[in-house]
């Protein structure tokens, strides 16, 4: 197994497009190779050794395996400002010890993202598997389809210890977000499959013209999208494999998109 | 200073390739080409052959350079479809390099990588199939920043109230002068008509479903409009003739009011009387067509809705082959995102209704309207599984080559870069099988392409490529073959007509997306796919005159209504350094003495 530690350098000025930080590509290259890779900075094509201090070392099993999936990256330092870390990951295992840039894990297919710290917008866009877990909070757009797309996360999972804020989930076709803190607005915008949880409270206007797939909000949406009506009510609900407790209104909608929505938005009563 | 730009390196000579040159009968003879100051010649001398740029083609296979006679790739609506589409965008990006400006845009590219991307496919001329009027200027300045293709564009009229009002009244000579002025003021190069008599019905949310149903306000019928625009084209003596998007388009059922849209100029003589000269051909390269059919695929639906939906290709094909005056475009669907745009505002809206995708939509004031939505083409689904089968149908059962031209109707059908993917389809029927099986079932139960055993052989995808393409928009003067005279296009590709293998179509498609060498007018521009030169292209239009007194007349009432239109009279054609390279095709008799520009 194959790690491979970046140490951040110190700030950085214009933000930074490293869609080359990502196992698949990390994978069976030396430090050396690593140090070359280019990335872009406003204008310029600049070698990640620019930003990064590089690391690499075995870490047990046998050193020929040099998969994607036996890799692993190791980010320390804040890189709140590096943006499109992992995109496009297939295989393998990225950990953040510190803040994530914009773009993070989007439109991966398989492995791992941990990020300690905060994540900003897009984080997860269009993901189609894997893991995405970040400890702190989530920003805008959070497994969103991007500007003009309608079709957002189709797999995979996305974990929020913290909270995230708007269009969490546009255009969600499947796979699922859960967030253990609260959302703003616009969460499942467009939604067509796949399953949000939020664990605290919605701002404005959740599911809004959502076609299929589940929502539960577990406090309170300050806001109500008008286009749903209720469909019953469900004392702990199981949604997937994520068993919800208290009693729930269940809703379907929304009417405002067409005659026959499907999508059904939970919502905790009391 | 124009001609300095498409100044060519001074000879080429193509050896030793397997030649199609339709027009000129060559049916894969290995032959040498010989380019002198760009043009087609039948020798050089000793002294040209051996300064001459050689291109060695043995063991492979040569064309004329491709013309695509509809495509939609410059104006309003086709940046409306790039505005409306970022997601199309971010996916799909062409980086700078050291002669080439980058791009994006998969269904709907930037005009930079669209002219990259047909270059490098092997196509030298593309027509834009839709200018309204006052869209003209727009059209315009995206095909002067478009590189490398020879270009031109239809007018639509099909809607446009002066010819409404003049073909209500009978007055045919009033709208002959009418066109004819347009197409000098706007740089335009045919007449198109979209759902004629519907668009204007658009204005007030209805449409036209009947050739003989009158619209609001002007009660002139489909019917009458394309008679009068037919006759008035032949009136004029226009290089190409009508082309038509007929009634009804894209709904169920549709085939029969195609028909008889069909059969509606039966009689009118065509007659070009453009003033050029020819490039030598064995065949006619003149058009024999009064009507040029636009996508017939999304004209010949059968069924009454969509839950009987099925094709409607064998029928309309049984009319085509029984007559010589259509032509047809195939508008072919090869699957995956597309961008509908087109003048017919009413369609587009019915598109809408069904899809629920993002839509937009405009009335374009006194002239004609249109509409742009976002669309993917799935095998899955039933409906477009059978719009695939049709597109291929109307290619395969129309019997005469020389009757179907191959087009996606870009972006709306497909995208242009498929056309690789639709010419294996053509060309086996292994290939077409095989789709089917990944299609709704309907794909087969629901049309006859499954017991279509044609196979288009490359002499035949050399004629709706090229040869018939050029001839049918009276572009084969110059374009479309190889004969003396004709312009230095042409196509090298790295196929062996002899060892062609059409089990293995996944190489002969990336053998037909990326040819070896595409030339335009004797100088290489694109090597393997990759641009190596970028010229200007030429800009085509035509020049018509009628008599001066009905064109005073005419004038009058122009100036008359221009009363109802926001531009001033005066800002209303089209300058001059609009266009790059332009090329103006006179047409009757010129009644000022202007000398062709940039020949």
């Amino acid at each position: 197994m194959a790690e491979i530690l970046l140490r951040s350098k110190g700030s950085i000025g214009i933000m930074v497009e490293a869609e080359v930080i990502c196992p698949d590509i990390f994978a069976a290259k030396k430090k050396e190779e690593i140090e070359e890779l280019l990335v872009w900075q406003g204008p310029m094509q600049l070698p990640l050794a620019e930003f990064f201090d590089v690391d690499a070392r075995s870490t047990g099993g046998s050193p020929e395996d040099t998969r994607p999936e036996e890799t692993s990256i190791i980010i320390e330092g804040d890189v709140s400002r590096v943006k499109r870390i992992g995109q496009s990951m297939k295989a393998g295992r990225i950990e953040i010890h510190g803040s994530a840039g914009m773009h993070l894990g989007a439109e991966m297919a398989g492995g791992s993202i941990l990020v300690r710290g905060d994540a900003r917008s897009w984080a997860g866009r269009e993901m189609k598997g894997g893991l995405l877990h970040i400890l702190g909070n989530g920003a805008d757009h959070v497994g969103c389809a991007y500007r003009g797309s309608w079709r957002g996360m189709t797999g995979g999972e996305i974990r929020i210890d913290g909270s995230a804020r708007s269009q969490l989930g546009g255009g969600l076709v499947g796979g699922q977000i859960v967030v253990a803190g609260n959302v703003e607005n616009f969460c499942g915008i467009r939604q067509s499959g796949g399953l949000i949880v939020v664990k605290g409270s919605a701002v404005r206007a959740a599911g809004a013209e959502m076609n299929g797939g589940t929502i539960a909000v577990c406090k309170a949406i300050r806001q109500f999208s008008p286009g749903f009506i209720v469909a019953g009510h469900e004392e702990n609900p199981k949604l997937g494999d994520m068993q919800l407790e208290g009693l729930f209104t269940k809703f379907t909608g929304d009417y405002a998109l067409g005659k026959n929505p499907k999508g059904s938005l939970y919502c905790r009563e009391d | 200073m124009a001609a300095a730009n498409i100044t060519t390196a001074n000879t080429t000579i193509i050896r030793n390739g397997y030649v199609f040159d339709p027009l000129n009968g060559i049916n894969g003879d290995v032959k040498d080409i010989f380019i002198r100051d760009g043009k087609v010649v039948s020798s050089l001398t000793g002294p040209e052959i051996r300064d001459a740029k050689i291109i060695d083609a043995s063991g492979k296979t040569v064309m004329p350079g491709g013309v695509d006679s509809h495509s939609h790739v410059a104006g309003a609506k086709v940046n409306a479809g790039r505005l409306m589409r970022p997601e199309d965008h971010y996916k799909s990006v062409r980086t700078k390099t050291d002669i080439c400006h980058c791009g994006s845009g998969y269904t709907v590219p930037s005009v930079y990588k669209q002219g990259y991307d047909y270059a490098a496919m092997g196509y030298t001329t593309v027509f834009e199939a839709a200018m309204p009027p006052l869209e003209a200027r727009h059209t315009h300045e995206e095909m002067r920043s478009t590189p490398i293709l020879d270009m031109g564009a239809y007018m639509v009229l099909g809607n446009n109230w002066f010819v409404m009002r003049y073909l209500k009244e009978g007055d045919i000579e009033k709208a002959a002068a009418y066109v004819a002025w347009m197409m000098r003021t706007h740089k335009a190069y045919g007449i198109k008509c979209v759902n004629p008599a519907g668009v204007e019905n658009w204005g007030w949310a209805k449409n036209v479903h009947g050739l003989d149903e009158p619209n609001i306000h002007f009660e002139v019928t489909p019917r009458e409009l394309i008679r009068g625009l037919a006759e008035v084209n032949e009136m004029l003596g226009l290089p190409m003739s009508l082309h038509l998007h007929t009634n009804n388009l894209g709904h169920p059922g549709n085939w029969e009011i195609a028909r008889d849209s069909l059969m509606i100029p039966s009689g009118i003589e065509p007659k070009n009387r453009s003033e050029l000269e020819w490039a030598e051909t064995k065949e006619s390269a003149r058009r024999k067509q009064t009507l040029y059919l636009a996508h017939a695929q999304f004209s010949a639906y059968g069924g009454t809705s969509w839950r009987d939906f099925c094709s409607g290709a064998p029928e309309l094909a049984k009319y085509i082959n029984q007559v010589d005056d259509v032509v047809i475009d195939s508008g072919s669907v090869p699957f995956g995102p597309a961008t509908t745009m087109t003048g017919d505002g009413p369609g587009q809206h019915d598109l809408y209704m069904i899809t629920g995708q993002k839509w937009s939509n405009c009335d374009v004031e006194m002239e004609c309207g249109s509409g742009v939505l976002s669309l993917v083409y799935m095998k899955s689904s039933p409906v477009h599984s059978v719009q695939w089968a049709i597109g291929l149908e109307v290619m395969l059962l129309i019997n005469d080559p020389w009757k179907t031209i191959m087009t996606t109707d870009h972006p709306n059908g497909g995208i242009f870069t498929q056309y690789p993917q639709l010419i294996t389809w053509l060309m086996s029927k292994k290939a077409r099988d095989e789709t089917a099986k990944e299609c709704h079932k309907w794909a087969y139960d629901k049309s006859s392409l499954g017991g279509v055993d044609r196979e288009m052989s490359l002499y035949e995808m050399a004629i709706v490529t090229r040869a018939n393409p050029a001839r049918t928009i009276g572009m084969a003067y110059r374009k479309g073959h190889l004969g003396e005279g004709a312009d230095g296009d042409v196509t090298v590709y790295d196929i062996d007509p002899g060892k062609l293998n059409l089990n293995d179509t996944a190489t002969l498609m990336a053998k037909l997306a990326r040819p070896d060498y595409t030339v335009k007018d004797g100088r290489i521009v694109a090597r393997q796919g990759e641009i190596v030169s970028v010229p200007e292209g030429r800009r085509y239009y035509c020049r018509p005159y009628v008599d001066d007194a009905i064109e005073k007349e005419m004038l009058s009432d122009v100036k008359d209504w221009f009363k109802y239109y926001t531009v001033g009279f005066a800002n209303y054609p089209v300058p001059d350094k609009y266009l790059k390279n332009p090329v103006a095709i006179q047409v009757n008799k010129p009644l000022e003495a202007e000398a062709l520009v940039g020949r």
